[in-house]
């Protein structure tokens, strides 16, 4: 028998310019060393269902936080009012989230039991934040769940001050896993194929995953664009990569 | 997909109902993008905000396309015959 325990908690870390910002960890119940994973939430928001990404991080033995980025609009506002706020004010600035980011980073490796390894995920909205955190934190693997806007410039009616970042590619320091479901619009097949082409031009180590009869957010289970075939399929790859690149916890 | 797609309106003399009461209201967001309750991968989502009063003294609606462009009707004829008034 394999002992299985996870402890789940809530913590505060410090973030950008030193703010004390709410954050989720979940980690492994031994002492034995793990390496680190930042969960960078969706874009509505520190909800349920990524706290349960977080968890499930611990159980395939990693330590694992999740800052809730939007703790400083709308502290222990309720996950759904926070994202309206934030949305509404334009969401998070990219130097505030690059704080966030490193605070998570340096949280992770403060364990006791850190192997010094720390990798990094984010869906929609935090997809593109993965990518960022791959050029701007020191990680060993990033993994961008249909993150939009890292190509494409923003659509008319775009509420988040947020802008692309093609000219910064070439400066990703971290080898970078990315999931796509063919069917989104953001990103867009075309708008994949051009991240692709500058992480070749660049010599950088990635891995894509195109899904067929999959759109945007195929990974949250409690929504109607869930695609179990492509989520089951890409959770083995997230697996797999990250074994690859943070060491077989 | 993500739509993104948001429109604010600043409102003016208006209040709304919040889990605290009635409240002034000063801006709206109009939006078509993934619901958090409503059964659709989009919906119209409209929130009414009181800034001042912190996240939770938002009202929000959740409406199906449908629904969303039976209410813009609804509130077309009832401003027009408020206009006669």
């Amino acid at each position: 028998m394999k002992y299985d325990a996870v402890l789940a908690e809530t913590v505060g870390i410090r973030g950008h310019g030193d703010d004390l910002i709410e954050a989720y960890s979940a980690r492994p119940m031994d002492a034995a060393p793990h390496s680190g994973m930042i969960v960078i939430h969706h874009m509505p928001g520190y909800d349920a269902e990524t706290k349960e990404i977080t968890r499930r991080f611990a159980t395939m033995g990693y330590s694992a936080i999740c800052p809730n980025l939007y703790t400083r609009e709308a502290p222990d506002a309720d996950p759904d009012d926070a994202a309206a706020t934030a949305r509404a004010n334009g969401g998070v600035p990219d130097e505030r989230f690059v704080g966030d980011a490193k605070g998570a980073a340096a949280w992770l490796r403060a364990l006791p039991n850190a192997t010094g390894k720390v990798g990094v995920i984010g869906y929609c909205s935090g997809g593109r934040q993965a990518v960022l955190t791959g050029i701007e934190v020191d990680v060993q693997a990033a993994v961008d769940c249909y993150g939009a806007l890292v190509i494409e410039t923003p659509p008319e009616g775009f509420p988040l001050k947020v802008s692309p970042f093609p000219e910064r590619i070439k400066d990703l320091g971290a080898p970078l896993l990315g999931l796509f479901g063919n069917d989104d619009a953001h990103p867009a097949p075309d708008h994949v194929d051009e991240l692709e082409k500058l992480l070749q031009e660049s010599g950088k180590t990635y891995e894509f995953h195109r899904y067929d009869g999959a759109g945007h957010a195929f990974f949250a289970v409690d929504r109607p664009s869930y695609r179990p075939e492509a989520a089951v399929d890409a959770w083995g790859h997230v697996e797999n990569f990250l074994a690859e690149h943070l060491g077989a916890s | 997909m993500c739509t993104y797609s948001t429109e604010k309106v600043a409102l003016d003399r208006s209040s709304g109902k919040t889990r605290d009461g009635w409240q002034s209201m000063s801006e709206a967001s109009v939006y078509y993008d993934h619901p958090v309750h409503a059964p659709d991968a989009h919906t119209v989502n409209i929130d009414f905000l009181n800034p001042d009063r912190g996240p939770s003294s938002r009202i929000a609606v959740e409406l199906s396309l449908d629904s969303a462009r039976e209410l813009l009707a609804a509130l077309q004829t009832t401003v027009e015959r408020a206009e006669e008034h």
